[in-house]
């Protein structure tokens, strides 16, 4: 049985450790809002970027001379997987689930005997991932956007990749990230970036009656130009959405840690209590046995 | 004039303009060309620059981009900027050192891709202070 004392210590531990989880709860949520604006904030851009695209898009279809980031190299023998995650942990499963997607597709793409390469963003992916495909990994980033993600670091990201697929490293790129869906519930999602996919919403534009546009330099030009600037959009989209869910998470988490320390607590003051009252009740009888006795 | 166009300007960060103009002139790759209503379909890239709006016929605001594209329809002109500020917010002591760093860039790079890239910055910064000096001028 733990003595007074050990009790003593042990409640006024969980309560630090109480202090320190609902002051990163708090933390997490001023944080998440502001991750929440600047990913809002972000949509625009996407959105007409997303809708140029279409337009352009549907007017070289076919075409033989597409650029090689929306049409790809006609193969998909090499894959490389971006693997999005956080440099901190406490905050819940948010990493392990985008790492567990992650190795899934990895699993998937070699049972159909491709080669895979990853590309980790964020420390914590890269630790999880480091030992089962340590030799796979090609490129790592890490501390990206502190104390705010800049569309600069997206680009500085999508420069690396892109120039890895000019040299012929790989053939098919895929981001997988967290989408924030609510503080509480973030959807693992992955997305192809190369060759760029058409979103249905820009097919119905290229579908729908549309004026012909005219383009200046030519549409080949303003398309070279305009998919690696995409790929830096996604990538920031991407990451303006782990930032969101990252904050999320560890809000969520952290909440329920407060909450769990609250019940630990509880349990242990009362358990205190008890013995208190018993070594009491013990003192007690010993005086009076040892009066009668006399 | 009645007819407005409704201008957008977005950068990745933010939305920085959406609003009902009387003209925009917008600095694109191969010349500068002003914005009506009713204006023809129309894609074009955009170098660094100022990209003036119009209302009533006089510039009721400026902005400075550092290169994008334009999307032009009868009805409205989108300009995606990788980066746009006010001229008022561009520092011009850090613009100016930034340009000698980047020269002695150039001067160190070794391969052509490298030149391309330290050039491309060059531009923008240059650009930069013409928008400067353009305003402080007035």
């Amino acid at each position: 049985m733990p003595s007074l004392k050990d009790l003593r210590n042990r409640i006024s531990s969980v309560k630090s450790t109480q202090k320190i989880t609902s002051a990163m709860k708090m933390v997490a949520a001023a944080k998440l809002r502001r991750a929440q604006e600047q990913a809002e904030a972000g949509r625009p851009y996407a959105d007409r970027m997303e809708r140029m695209l279409g337009s352009l898009t549907a007017s070289l279809e076919g075409r033989e001379d597409a650029p090689r980031l929306l049409a790809g190299t006609g193969r998909d023998n090499v894959h490389l997987i971006i693997v999005a995650t956080s440099d901190r942990g406490l905050c819940g499963a948010f990493n392990s689930s985008i790492v567990r997607d992650a190795r899934r597709l990895m699993k998937d793409l070699r049972g159909d005997g491709k080669t895979i390469k990853i590309f980790c963003i964020g420390r914590k992916g890269q630790e999880q991932l480091k030992r089962e495909f340590g030799s796979h990994i090609v490129d790592t980033v890490d501390e990206v956007g502190k104390p705010r993600l800049h569309f600069g670091d997206a680009s500085g990201i999508a420069e690396r990749v892109h120039a890895l697929f000019e040299a012929g490293e790989f053939d098919v790129c895929t981001i997988v990230y967290n989408h924030f869906r609510s503080a509480m519930t973030q959807l693992v999602t992955r997305q192809q970036l190369i060759p760029w996919p058409l979103s249905e919403a820009a097919e119905e534009v290229a579908e729908g009656p549309r004026a012909v546009y005219e383009y200046e330099p030519s549409e080949e030009e303003i398309l070279a130009e305009l998919m690696p600037l995409n790929l830096a959009v996604q990538i920031y989209r991407a990451l303006l959405e782990n930032a969101a869910s990252e904050q999320g998470a560890r809000m969520t988490a952290m909440d329920s840690a407060t909450r769990n320390a609250g019940d630990m607590i509880d349990k242990l003051t009362l358990y205190y209590n008890r013995t208190r009252q018993a070594y009491i009740t013990n003192e007690l009888i010993e005086i009076i046995s040892g009066a009668e006795a006399l | 004039m009645a007819e407005k166009v409704a201008f957008e300007l977005v950068s990745p960060e933010r939305l920085l303009i959406s609003e009902a103009v009387d003209m925009v002139v917008v600095p694109g790759t191969e010349g500068h060309f002003g914005v009506l209503p009713g204006h023809a379909p129309f894609t074009s890239t955009v170098r660094p620059g100022v990209i003036e709006i119009y209302n009533g016929g006089e510039v009721t605001g400026r902005l400075f981009v550092a290169g994008g594209f334009a999307e032009v329809t009868p009805e409205r002109c989108t300009v995606l900027a990788e980066e746009a500020m006010a001229p008022g917010e561009i520092d011009r002591g850090q613009v100016e050192s930034q340009i000698r760093d980047l020269g002695e860039d150039m001067r160190g790079a070794q391969t052509d891709t490298e030149r391309r890239a330290v050039q491309a910055r060059l531009l923008v910064a240059e650009a930069k202070l013409a928008a400067l000096e353009e305003t402080s001028g007035r």
